[in-house]
């Protein structure tokens, strides 16, 4: 393939991180997977397929339900020479790994004076729109971001998904990826071969006047579809995809707010107490303050667990529609 | 581990197969860890430790004598009653009373305390603040082993207390399924806080549950070191041939309260002398001595000397420097400073 053809190449999310795990696999010894049902069965969102078959049982490791003890293990090796990755089947089930993530993971190099770190990946399938109610849908990425010791990403496209886990994988530290379930299937231009992307750099997916939509994750993408109604509208949009939430890239979005004076913060997680209250003091708190020209504008998940039917599961999470919506209002003065 | 059995002119095989110095060594790593306790116990009555640690005075047979056989290259994970197995594995009392004091010189740098003492560069990897929470780290650091292609091993410390957290069994059916090199270590020291084993635990031995996991099991005296030191050898042998993991329960008994806060309402005076009369230092200098190892005046020798180590130590502490404040957010993350201010208003 020349390098013309390369670069237009196309892959789906799932296929990015697919791909970043097989590099991984190939240029470092020490790198392998562990999860529930990644091997032959290849992942429950098919991300780790054909892995197991091109690199073994040894480097693919399927684990039995034991999420506590299977992301305690990943930290262990990871303390000894090894770089795991340990897959979570739905985010979700983090929660009964908790005790190994917040206490073990994040805080092992701080109370132990420095003398080791924790290179593992974890990742997360997560978010909703899939159907699957309360307990397989939810976006819980806001709780890990508030524990000093973990790093947190979130890519929104395929490009990302693949650069931010090869990053993941070089970094030392204990790094949790997001990923967004409804973008597993989207496509995106992925370069070949070895490449990173800087965790805790926000990047500018659009560039606008007249108002700032920070967003994560798949938010990124409806705050994209947003901005192409409201130019329609005369109202020019800028969209910051944050990527990472710990560290997040406070200067980014300050230097946006000011520029644009006006800010809404987009994110599936539940509203209150969520990534939007951090973006929104960050502003609070900083020069951007005085820029603005209307309230800080929050959308976020509903105050209530992930429910079944397809219009209450839409409604429950902020929708295309809701960001042109707030857009809309805030331009007009309405709020 | 049938020590009975094994008895050559009364001495168990085990102590003829090591060699006498380093039996001599055991003895005086034991003596070290009650009279590190002890003078800890004395800094903290006297103010001059602050927060909390957990004694294991009592339990020094179990600490050393698994601990022994270990090379630089083996792990342990730890637990909050981690101070005998931190000196087991090699730790300097000087770095470890610094840290007790809060001090820079600390193997924490004064970030950790008791709770989370440990010199990592000697294969420790972590006194554990949370109870089953060395378990599964213990399994992910002998799963690294078995990748490397080495032949160390890992001993996982922890108590009756923890062999009902849900850590336990997945820990222990992680490492079967993987034939692991990892011995488990369940000091049952018959309560965990405030409530005994009887009541915590339905099976009447910790060591039954091995069968759960297709291992072998074996409830021995944990205060005594010949005993706990046959069975370490089985079990780290059979680890690093690739047998996999072994589950040992060393009963034994903590003389002093869960913590500092305890005020000892769920067991009895009798209790606590009836195990106090089976002091594991006693019993093994009674053994060496017995054995001919080692004669009455080499142990006040060693006492002395013990003395001497510890005085140095406390020295060494209370004169270190405390932590710059400024340095607070130092080590949360490995490199690039700026990302530790995370959260701290600029």
């Amino acid at each position: 393939m020349n390098t013309a053809m390369s670069e237009v190449r196309e892959l789906t999310y799932a296929q990015a991180i697919n791909e970043a795990l097989a590099i991984a696999l190939e240029r470092d010894e020490s790198v392998f997977l562990m999860g529930e049902d990644i091997g032959v069965y290849g992942g429950a969102f098919q991300v780790t397929g054909g892995l197991y078959e091109r690199f073994g049982p040894e480097r693919v490791m399927d684990t039995p339900i034991a999420e506590l003890a299977g992301a305690g293990i990943a930290v262990g090796a990871a303390m000894t020479g090894s770089r795991p990755v340990y897959e979570f089947q739905f985010s979700d089930f983090a929660t009964l790994a908790m005790e190994q993530i917040v206490n073990q993971a994040a805080k092992m190099r701080y109370m132990l004076g420095g003398g080791v770190s924790v290179p593992v990946v974890m990742r997360f399938p997560a978010g909703s729109g899939t159907g699957a109610a309360a307990q397989h849908s939810q976006s819980l990425e806001a709780w890990f971001a508030h524990v000093p010791g973990l790093k947190v990403v979130q890519p929104s496209t395929p490009h990302d998904a693949k650069g931010l886990l090869l990053a993941a994988l070089d970094d030392p530290d204990p790094v949790m990826i997001f990923e967004h379930k409804l973008l597993y299937k989207s496509k995106g231009v992925v370069p070949e071969g070895y490449y990173v992307e800087p965790l805790g750099k926000a990047v500018m997916r659009r560039q606008g006047a007249d108002l700032t939509i920070v967003a994560t994750s798949i938010m990124s993408v409806r705050a994209l579809e947003a901005a192409e109604t409201l130019a329609h509208d005369g109202i020019d949009a800028e969209v910051l995809d944050l990527r990472s939430i710990r560290p997040i890239d406070r200067q980014a979005i300050i230097d946006s707010v000011q520029k644009t004076s006006r800010l809404i913060c987009v994110y599936e997680g539940v509203q209150q107490l969520g990534i939007g209250s951090e973006i929104a003091a960050i502003v609070s708190e900083s020069e951007a303050f005085d820029a603005l020209d209307a309230p800080i504008v929050r959308l976020g998940g509903a105050d209530c667990p992930l429910p079944y039917n397809p219009q209450l599961e839409r409604a429950a999470v902020p929708q295309v529609a809701d960001i042109v919506d707030a857009a809309r209002r805030l331009v007009g003065g309405r709020i | 581990m049938e020590c009975v059995e094994d008895k050559v002119d009364g001495t168990p095989a085990i102590l003829r197969r090591v060699p006498e110095s380093a039996l001599r060594d055991a003895l005086r790593k034991m003596i070290l860890v009650r009279r590190f306790e002890e003078s800890a116990e004395q800094a903290y009555m006297r103010g001059l430790i602050h927060g909390t640690m957990h004694l294991s005075i009592g339990q020094e047979a179990s600490a050393i004598g698994m601990t022994m056989l270990l090379n630089d290259d083996d792990y342990i994970t730890s637990t909050h009653r981690g101070h005998g197995h931190c000196i087991g594995k090699g730790a300097d009392p000087k770095r470890m009373f610094a840290e007790f004091f809060g001090k820079e010189t600390g193997y924490c740098h004064g970030r950790g305390g008791s709770m989370h003492i440990a010199d990592v560069s000697r294969g420790n990897l972590g006194a554990n603040g949370i109870v089953g929470g060395g378990l599964p780290i213990a399994v992910g650091a002998a799963l690294s082993i078995k990748k490397q292609g080495r032949q160390s091993v890992v001993v996982c410390f922890f108590g009756d207390g923890a062999n009902n957290e849900g850590a336990f069994h997945e820990s222990l059916n992680f490492a079967a399924i993987w034939k692991l090199p990892v011995v488990f270590v369940c000091e049952n020291n018959r309560y965990g806080m405030s409530m005994s084993v009887e009541r915590s635990t339905a099976v009447s031995h910790v060591s039954q549950r091995a069968a759960a996991y297709d291992m072998p099991g074996a409830t021995i005296d944990g205060n005594r070191l010949s005993d706990v030191l046959q069975a370490a050898a089985d079990a780290i042998a059979r680890a690093r041939n690739g047998g996999g993991p072994t589950l040992i329960e060393c009963e034994t008994y903590r003389i002093r309260g869960h913590s500092k806060s305890d005020r000892n309402r769920y067991r009895t005076r009798e209790e606590i002398e009836s195990w106090g009369a089976r002091d594991p230092i006693t019993l093994f200098e009674k053994q060496l001595l017995e054995c001919g190892f080692i004669d009455a005046a080499a142990v006040q020798v060693m006492r002395a000397d013990v003395e001497d180590e510890i005085k140095a130590a406390l020295d060494f502490a209370q004169e270190s420097p405390s932590p710059e404040v400024g340095e607070l957010t130092r080590d949360v993350y490995s490199g690039a400073p700026e990302l530790t201010r995370q959260g701290v208003s600029q």
